[in-house]
């Protein structure tokens, strides 16, 4: 058969009902005409005593059809005028009594509003209370399973902790040999440039030592992981959450907490200081490596004025730092992971927050322990 | 305990309420309210499972069958209302007192929940391992022959990620079965299983009643299962939010006179038809 367009014409003949006469193609990959001027046709005007619609000059039609019918339908019920179908091809008269025959629950369709900015500001405070006391319960929780881990009775796999250990300790170690040697690198170039000026290259040691030492080893380690290890126990607890491992967990009367968050804090826990002190060496090293080439630097009197920089306090408080930061890390991950919703978008939602969360508390406590390390003298 | 004679004999109930002189009562659910925020789900459930029996909730989709299964286990916390197994108040119950309860309870979920980062015989194992003194060899003993039951013999190291769907369903039922639970639950146990592994399932159901005398709740809307495997149920209605109708399926279908349950055994042939309804 030939293509034609589609097309409609509305004619009054003398019974006083009204003729919407549909011929050509009326597919939804082309250009429909529009229903408006049949509607208009139908409320404005006399009121005929009967809406028929005419399509013996029909030719392939589909969904694009039924959209039309369904709106001249739904003026005609509001005007009360009654709808002829009897013209139209058997399948459309049946397709649109079929779309008609389960009415439209009252209820079920959800309101559509813009919520005015007052609401939104409470709805958004309510959220961000529910996350605060989940994360403040799961935060009692584990100090519950930490003491049932002392006393023995906690229900967790020891193989699990090990795999863990694996997973955010040697597994880590490419990632944050290469962003510490780098931020030692940035630092040194960065200190040399001034330091130069003043004919104190030797410093450049110094600036890096301290710096690397005391915070961004603790920090980029701590922010490695957010994005690394915090983000992937989140999409795994999320997953589990919406495969209802998590459930079948609780019903067999085993607490998720013990079983799933514990091994996964202790093991960030255990590694974060260790994973610190790797980075703290080759972020030194980076240092090294530009001083020795760009400042002639002998490896020798680098390593003295090293050494002779830092103290075991900065280090020891760059440690500390960076234990904190994975106890965060870790519980920013979990609580993301066990409060996910139960789809797939939803996981993803739990790991951005992860990391974001991760990240934010990371900084605040930086800052945090700046001003009570300054207090505190150290 | 002669619970085939006794299965011969009981006869169905018309009314959700035992007759005296039945079989105890296991699970009692009273004035359920379910509901999340404001929206309620379904109101004012009153029930009572019987030790032994396979319980049937029914009802069509999204009426809120799942989450009374849910609200039995504890998962989610009633509204208003009390569940009550043998007689102790499961709603009131403190932590340590739920979870003892819970370890009588073996549940089979809709999409199976198989741990995924174990195998299943560790699967299976785990909660031998937490709840018993059984050496790491008899564990995995058990855990091959609860595997073998379910015709999974010979997969005991595979993943649940190598194995289909219908398997890791079986699986699951083997993990429910671990500790010879008292109750079973079922969430949609032929979700997703062809019409012949869904009847070799019922036909599993039966045999677990028999042989562990276990009471089974089963959440499902396949009317082949619950005409094959129900002794009593509850019909959960999407309008009126409630429990329309309880009992057996087989009474319901020759006598009950309300047209919504009717309509739902019958699949919608039975006199009223899409067109009219």
């Amino acid at each position: 058969m030939r293509e034609s367009t589609a097309s409609m014409s509305v004619s009054r003949p003398p019974d006083s009902s009204l003729v919407i006469e549909l011929s050509g193609d009326w597919q939804l990959s082309r250009t429909l005409p529009s229903p408006v001027p049949a509607e208009r046709e139908i409320a404005a005007g006399p009121k005929p005593a009967k809406v028929r619609l005419d399509g013996r000059r029909l030719g392939h039609w589909d969904s694009g059809l039924l959209i039309f019918i369904d709106a001249i339908a739904t003026v005609c019920r509001t005007q009360q005028v009654e709808l002829d179908l009897s013209l139209l091809p058997s399948g459309v008269a049946r397709l649109i009594q079929l779309a008609e025959a389960v009415p439209e629950r009252k209820g079920a369709r959800a309101e559509k509003r813009k919520a005015p900015f007052l609401e939104r500001v409470g709805v958004g405070a309510l959220s961000a209370w529910s996350v605060a006391q989940g994360f403040v319960g799961l935060v009692g929780e584990i100090t519950i399973a930490f003491s049932k881990i002392i006393r023995g009775t906690a229900r967790y796999r020891r193989v699990d902790v090990l795999e863990m250990v694996q997973d955010c300790g040697a597994n880590a170690l490419g990632i944050v040999t290469l962003i510490s040697f780098l931020v030692g690198v940035i630092l040194a170039f960065m200190g040399a440039v001034q330091l130069q000026q003043f004919g104190a290259s030797i410093y450049v040691a110094d600036l890096v030592a301290i710096g690397i030492v005391r915070e961004m080893g603790a920090m980029m380690t701590g922010i490695i992981m957010a994005g690394r290890t915090g983000a992937s126990f989140a999409a795994q607890l999320g997953t589990m959450k919406v495969t209802e491992e998590i459930d079948a967990l609780t019903t067999m009367g085993i607490s998720p907490v013990e079983f799933l968050v514990m091994p996964r804090f202790i093991a960030l826990v255990l590694m974060m200081p260790l994973l610190c002190l790797y980075s703290d060496l080759l972020g030194i090293a980076g240092g090294a490596a530009v001083g020795a080439t760009m400042l002639g630097i002998p490896l020798k009197l680098y390593y003295q004025e090293t050494v002779a920089a830092i103290t075991l306090t900065q280090l020891f408080g760059g440690l500390f730092k960076a234990t904190s930061y994975g106890a965060l890390v870790a519980l920013a991950g979990c609580v993301s992971g066990m409060q996910c919703g139960a789809s797939a978008s939803a996981v993803g939602d739990a790991t951005t927050r992860a990391v974001v969360s991760g990240i934010v508390l990371i900084v605040a406590a930086c800052g945090l322990f700046a001003v009570v390390f300054n207090v505190l003298g150290i | 305990m002669s619970l085939e004679s006794e299965l011969e004999t009981t006869g169905a109930a018309g009314s959700v309420l035992p007759a005296p002189g039945e079989r105890p009562p296991h699970i009692t659910v009273r004035d359920l309210t379910m509901a999340f925020g404001s929206f309620v789900v379904m109101r004012d459930l009153n029930f009572v499972v019987r030790r032994g029996d396979i319980f049937v909730i029914m009802g069509g989709s999204g009426c809120g069958k799942s989450t009374l299964l849910k609200h039995l286990l504890g998962l989610i916390e009633p509204a208003r209302g009390e569940i009550f197994y043998d007689g102790f108040n499961f709603t009131r119950a403190d932590a340590d007192e739920r979870e003892r309860m819970l370890r009588r309870f073996g549940v089979l979920y809709q999409r199976g929940a198989l741990w995924s980062s174990m195998t299943l015989a560790e699967n299976v194992g785990l909660p031998l391992g937490e709840f018993t003194d059984l050496t790491p060899a008899q564990i995995r003993e058990v855990a091959c022959l609860k595997l073998a039951l379910v015709g999974l013999k010979g997969f005991e190291d595979y993943y649940p990620s190598d194995i289909s769907g219908g398997m890791q369903k079986r699986a699951a039922l083997a993990r429910a079965m671990a500790l010879d639970p008292e109750i079973l639950f079922f969430d949609e146990p032929s979700a997703g299983l062809d019409p012949i592994s869904s009847r070799l399932l019922d036909e599993l159901i039966l045999e677990l009643r028999q042989s562990l005398g276990a009471t089974i709740v089963i959440v499902t809307h396949e009317l082949p299962s619950i005409f094959t495997v129900a002794d009593n149920s509850i019909f959960l209605d999407t309008e009126t939010r409630t429990a329309i109708a309880g009992g057996d399926p087989k009474e319901l279908l020759a006598h009950s006179t309300n047209p919504t349950v009717r309509k739902f055994l019958t699949r919608g042939e039975g006199g009223t038809t899409l067109q009219n309804g």
